[in-house]
């Protein structure tokens, strides 16, 4: 019994070891580049030595968790918590249902060549890095750039959009929009094609004209979809994307700037060694919070009857 | 689509809305590349909006003969070959063994990768770990952390799906080995997705600066274009208030040729997506599958 059943593993690697040998490289980075930095995430708890392996380090206050309570009576934190918050929310409210609305108007156009032209010129703003969009941002927004152009041309006076720290984080939620809607169409748009054209037919039949079917067809139909991406958004309520931010930002505009992956990248790597585990600290604080989120909103969407992505 | 009961009118206001999203999206790119051809007396009177004005092509040509921005281009395309040929390997390795539904420790291999995709260990742990390495202020720390997405796998894994088993188990009949049916069948049937998976890691590549800007500090020539291009925006906000407030006509030039550079490190992707528009837009469609 145990023979044949060793000697059919025995059978099963004869043939198989080549995929194992294939899986090897990426087994490897996996281990080292994912999951041997997270023993790494020790050092939120200890005090730092340089020379000192994080399992060696002393345990901070606190039970370690002197660098939380630190993080906590933290201004700065507070402060990037609060921003980090504040731009998210915008972004959804003000850049979520873009996409959406802009799928279902590409799906109205019928003339084939128009369409492909107009998609191609929407995804561009997706294909330009951060820095690049940073520097269309001081261009376009700057007091002699176009936008003011078009504020003189109306008879208005120049406004320096960044310079004011809520004009600023307007620039930073429009260009955030700018760069993602034409790219996040794509996946509405595969999810229109996937409705039954019966629907429309049989609603054409009874006189439905465009703006009813989009209404009660399309948006329906998209709307595991968009529950899904939903989802996934809020789950980044508190998450940040650091390249994004730290293009645009500048000193001006500090207050409403420097979000928590920002906290983290100035005091963590360039503030002085002792402040690494303050920024170790609130880049694990951040992290589960994104996870626990994600968890709540998977279930809620669960809740009402939605498939969820967990 | 179905449409009968449209009107005229309603098509006309469609294409409407559109065409103002096309101006929104490339009212800017134009606006910069304007400031990139135009004199720098127009740029600094603030004449310069979509049209150029004074056209020449000095700062295109200042960029392209000043060694310090050519060799970070020549550098970063390097770079972006090196990484995108590495992780295309990697991403096809770790994808490929998934096709065979009796491959032991599949399911635990697929929650090991799913779960990076949410929990991440951290900037500052990964900074230690790069440390620990050796990798800070090394040009390999732009090639390896970031070689493999699991997302494109997921996404060359869902194409590989798509491929009939019936083809794979008739070259093992005739005795091929996996390696054999990757190289011969899979590979050869993939190619849309692969030419989508290359362009997302080079455009990842060409346009990150992230990276460079944690763990390179000292050693310059390893800076890719973005993080170069990244130091001299931020230097030059400061210079160009300084420049205006003594009354010095460089600013002008300084803005035309930080345009130029906009443009030079913009158009090597501005020329090639387009071309591939139809099968990203598939390899998007087919990455919202997840197992």
């Amino acid at each position: 019994m145990t023979r044949s059943k060793s000697q059919k593993t025995l059978n099963y690697f004869k043939r198989y070891w080549t995929l194992y040998l294939l899986l090897l490289v990426p087994v490897i980075y996996l281990i080292v580049f994912k999951y041997s930095p997270m023993a790494n995430i020790l050092v939120a708890f200890k005090n730092y030595y340089i020379n000192r392996s994080v399992f060696d380090m002393p345990w901070a206050d606190h039970n370690g968790f002197g660098f939380f309570v630190k993080a906590f009576q933290n201004p700065d934190f507070i402060n990037a918590i609060r921003n980090t918050f504040l731009l998210n929310i915008l972004d959804l409210v003000c850049g979520f249902p873009v996409p959406i609305i802009l799928a279902l108007i590409l799906n109205e156009l019928r003339m084939m060549k128009f369409k492909r032209v107009t998609q191609t010129i929407l995804y561009m703003p997706h294909f330009l890095s951060w820095v690049i969009i940073a520097s269309l941002s001081m261009q376009v927004f700057s007091t002699t750039g176009l936008v003011n152009d078009i504020i003189r041309a109306f008879g208005g006076e120049p406004v320096d959009f960044l310079k004011d720290p809520g004009l600023w984080a307007g620039t930073y939620i429009f260009l955030g929009i700018w760069q993602s809607m034409g790219w996040n169409t794509i996946i509405y748009l595969a999810a229109i094609t996937g409705i039954n054209p019966e629907l429309y037919e049989a609603a054409a039949v009874d006189g439905a004209k465009r703006f009813r079917m989009m209404w009660h067809i399309t948006l329906p139909g998209i709307r595991p979809t968009v529950v899904i991406l939903l989802i996934l958004s809020l789950g980044r309520i508190l998450g940040s994307d650091f390249e994004r931010i730290y293009a645009q930002r500048n000193p001006l505009v500090t207050s409403v700037s420097d979000v928590i992956s920002v906290f983290v990248y100035n005091y963590g790597i360039r503030g002085t060694a002792s402040q690494i585990p303050l920024g170790a600290a609130v880049g694990l604080f951040q992290s589960v919070v994104c996870v626990i989120f994600l968890v709540i909103v998977n279930a809620i969407a669960k809740r009402f009857g939605e498939r969820g992505i967990l | 689509m179905f449409t009968k009961n449209t009107s005229k009118v309603g098509d006309a206001v469609i294409v409407f809305i559109c065409v103002i999203f096309i101006v929104i999206c490339l009212a800017p790119i134009l606006n910069i590349f304007s400031r990139s051809v135009s004199s720098s007396s127009a740029l600094v009177s603030g004449r310069v909006s979509l049209w150029p004005i004074g056209f020449n092509l000095d700062s295109l040509k200042m960029v392209w003969e000043d060694p310090k921005y050519t060799t970070s281009l020549g550098w970063t395309a390097i770079l972006t070959i090196i990484c995108t040929i590495f992780s295309l390997f990697i991403t096809v390795v770790c994808a490929y063994p998934f096709v065979y539904n009796n491959l032991k420790g599949r399911k635990f291999l697929n929650g090991a990768l799913i779960f990076t995709m949410y929990f991440n260990a951290g900037t500052i742990p990964n900074y230690l770990l790069m440390k620990s390495l050796g990798l800070l202020e090394n040009p390999l720390v732009l090639i390896i952390p970031s070689c493999l997405s699991v997302y494109n796998m997921i996404l060359m894994r869902s194409f590989f799906y798509g491929i009939s088993d019936s083809l794979r188990e008739s070259a093992e009949i005739d005795g091929a080995g996996p390696i054999k049916v990757l190289t011969s069948i899979y590979l050869p049937l993939s190619k849309p997705v692969l030419a989508t998976i290359a362009l997302f890691y080079a455009v990842g590549r060409w346009n990150g600066y992230g990276d460079a800007l944690i763990y390179i500090i000292r050693e310059k020539q390893w800076f890719p274009i973005q993080l170069l291009l990244y130091n001299i925006i931020q230097n030059s906000t400061q210079s160009i208030e300084i420049s205006r407030l003594e009354g010095f006509s460089l600013p002008g030039v300084s803005e035309s040729i930080k345009a130029a550079t906009v443009i030079f490190a913009t158009v090597p992707i501005l020329l090639i997506y387009p071309w591939l528009q139809k099968y990203f837009v598939k390899g998007v469609t087919l990455g919202a599958i997840k197992e």
